[in-house]
């Protein structure tokens, strides 16, 4: 690394400066997403219909829309890993609201509200206890998805109120649906928070240096513990449309959800170490996973081989700017 | 001494265990029969291992989340082997799911030694991808009890003094490390990788060697595991040991290995398994529906947890200090 900075008084460095800004992660991942386009589209002549593109975003909105808050809790040091089952939960709270004829707001408002519950539970336990948050969230994970099977055991739930059914299946305008329309609403969202406001700064702060950030008068906790609720709060929303898509609530929906999650925010170019990473570049992995997985679907590749692909491609993604550096660094020093 | 003893983390945990176990006798005399005592730590012997394995990876902060796709995996291969070739000798076999385990292991752990890049994220993608290959492997297929030899089947089940060769490997396997983790300067190396590496770099410990060792003995408990597991229940399919690798790094938590790095003990990490062999083992003699299990299984972590982060609170204080200092060294 030091290499660069010693290059950087040297008269090419603006040259070198741009061509850096040219090679940002977003960049590479644009040019991956359009090759995977063209890769897709020369495989298979379905791949480029609109109506096929768009039933393609319903396997990754509702990942997708809890990827968003999950990189800023990892731009911040910590990690959730429950959210899958609070999923499971709040579904399950929903279907049972909704056995009792409950409205769709109502139902949906459950759903919401499960959410925000079980994030705020992670959140004092990460904060009150100072327990690490990989800890809190695996217990949490089994304790949530538990409430489900105690609350549902094996029954199904199925009967949801007329209308319910938009959230997930509905249109808002042509191959529009709700979930993409609403996934492009929250990125919008995400992004003016993480990269507009003192709320993303400090979040970038505390990522970097939780103890200069406490020093320098941030409200450590405070943050983490409304990340950990804006967690909650979507996985909430994710499991609104799932359910609603899915017609059916069981304890097992959404099962394994969080370690695609998490993929999708560290191939977006978020440091799992904290500090550093952008929405853009999740939005992007969200899309370039999504075709990906579209493309292997039109191609009648089993879904256990694609996860072997996404696994490749994770490992890949997060080696490759360091065996880079590494062959830069050999080559400053063979010079 | 005993004082000592009785407030250290490993007795606080110990009685827990015992009163769990006594409490349940209480309801169900059977339950703390010799037998049953035998069998429950029989039970758990799969999981004190791989815990064991588990301990070392966190010791040097770093996390395995591979271990439970190694399990299925190598079980897979050495089923598959002892399908087509039921003539190959069982030592042939236990050498094939020891080696096929390190191998793993080391793939996860020349990506964190060499790479630097963060576990959590190697072992992340490994883990689908061990898991996806043990499918491409089968083809989604199923080993059953009958296409696996006799001695296949048996050797786990063969018993020495009222045991099961399954439990005398997990003894084993804590006799080593105990012994390792105490007086070899190899064991030593992981609390000194993990407590500070930069001090430990400074005296001559190669932090990311011992890393990669870590991640290598785990994978090879887990590959013999994969062998036992596969033929303890006499079936191997992609599934196995599904979600397993949570249960195996709730056994180190509860048993007081810090998921920060640097703390823990091999009594304490056994202590840890066998805890959630008892309440796995009690749950359905009280009469607990097993849909419960899974809400108390992680209602416990969350209570061991706390515990054990305020249980260490009135001791060396720095004043000043602030609380969230160890959060620099988190999320590896």
């Amino acid at each position: 690394m030091d290499t660069t900075i010693k290059k950087s008084a040297t008269p090419d460095s603006m040259f070198t400066s741009k061509l850096q800004g040219l090679l940002r992660w977003e960049s590479f991942l644009v040019l991956i997403v359009f090759l995977v386009c063209v890769m897709n589209s020369y495989l298979s002549p379905y791949f480029l219909d609109p109506w096929n593109l768009s039933d393609a975003t319903f396997n990754f909105t509702e990942k997708a829309l809890i990827a968003l808050p999950m990189a800023m809790l990892i731009i911040a040091k910590e990690i959730d890993i429950s959210v899958a089952a609070i999923i499971s939960l709040s579904s399950t709270l929903m279907g049972l609201v909704a056995q009792m004829g409950a409205p769709v707001y109502a139902v949906a408002f459950v759903g919401i509200l499960a959410g925000a519950a079980c994030g705020l539970f992670n959140g004092v336990l990460v904060t009150r206890f100072k327990i690490p948050s990989i800890v809190v969230t695996i217990g949490t994970m089994s304790l949530f998805r538990g409430i489900s099977y105690i609350l549902l055991g094996d029954q199904v739930v199925r009967d949801y109120p007329d209308g319910f059914e938009f959230f997930g299946q509905g249109y808002v305008y042509w191959v529009f649906s709700f979930e993409l329309v609403l996934f492009a609403f929250f990125a919008l969202v995400f992004y003016w928070l993480l990269h507009r406001t003192t709320f993303g700064r400090y979040t970038y702060a505390i990522g970097n240096n939780p103890t200069a950030s406490y020093y320098s008068g941030i409200k450590v906790d405070k943050h983490r513990l409304i990340l950990f609720t804006l967690v909650g709060v979507m996985s909430g929303v994710a499991s609104i449309l799932l359910t609603s898509r899915l017609g059916s609530t069981r304890p097992s929906i959404a099962m394994g959800w969080e370690l695609s999650i998490i993929t999708m925010v560290v191939l977006g170019g978020v440091s799992i170490l904290g500090g550093s990473g952008s929405i853009a570049g999740v939005v992007l992995a969200v899309i370039l996973m999504g075709l990906v997985t579209f493309g292997m679907g039109l191609l009648n590749i089993p879904g256990i081989v694609m996860t072997i692909i996404v696994g490749v491609m994770l490992i890949t993604v997060v080696s490759l700017p360091v065996l880079i550096t590494l062959y830069k660094n050999k080559k400053a020093k063979a010079l | 001494m005993l004082k000592r003893l009785i407030y250290s983390r490993e007795g606080v945990l110990s009685i827990i265990v015992l009163a769990m176990f006594f409490g349940v006798g209480v309801i169900s005399p059977d339950f703390i029969s010799l037998s049953n005592s035998v069998s429950i730590f029989n039970d758990t012997s799969i999981l004190i291992m791989l815990a064991l394995g588990q301990m070392l990876v966190i010791l040097t902060r770093c996390i395995d989340l591979s271990v439970a796709a190694n399990v299925a995996f190598t079980g897979m291969f050495v089923a598959m082997v002892n399908q087509y070739f039921p003539e190959l000798h069982m030592s042939l076999l236990i050498f094939l799911s020891l080696f096929i385990g390190a191998l793993l292991g080391a793939i996860n752990g020349l990506f964190v030694w060499l790479l630097k890049v963060p576990s959590i994220v190697i072992t992340l993608g490994t883990m689908s991808i061990y898991r996806g290959a043990t499918f491409l492997l089968s083809d989604g297929a199923w080993v059953n009890s009958h296409q696996m030899s006799e001695s296949f089947i048996g050797l786990p089940r063969y018993e020495i003094l009222s045991m099961p060769v399954l439990g005398w490997m997990a003894v084993a396997a804590i006799i080593l490390f105990f012994w390792a983790m105490k007086f070899s300067v190899w064991g030593r190396n992981f609390y000194s990788a993990g407590g500070n590496p930069m001090a430990a770099f400074y005296s001559g410990v190669n932090v990311g060697k011992v890393q990669f060792y870590a991640f290598l003995v785990s994978g090879t408990l887990s590959g013999l595991c994969g062998y036992l597991w596969v033929s303890r229940f006499a079936v191997a399919y992609v599934d196995v040991a599904n979600g397993f690798e949570l249960q195996v790094i709730a056994a180190c938590v509860i048993g007081g290995v810090s998921i920060v790095g640097g703390l823990g003990t091999v009594v304490g990490c056994v202590i840890g398994a066998l805890f959630i062999g008892v309440v796995n083992n009690a749950l359905p003699i009280i009469g607990v529906s097993p849909f419960w299990q899974m809400a108390i299984s992680g209602l416990v972590i969350i209570i061991a947890v706390i515990a054990n982060a305020t249980s260490g609170k009135d001791k060396a204080r720095i004043i000043l200090r602030n609380p969230n200092a160890n959060d620099e060294i988190r999320a590896n």
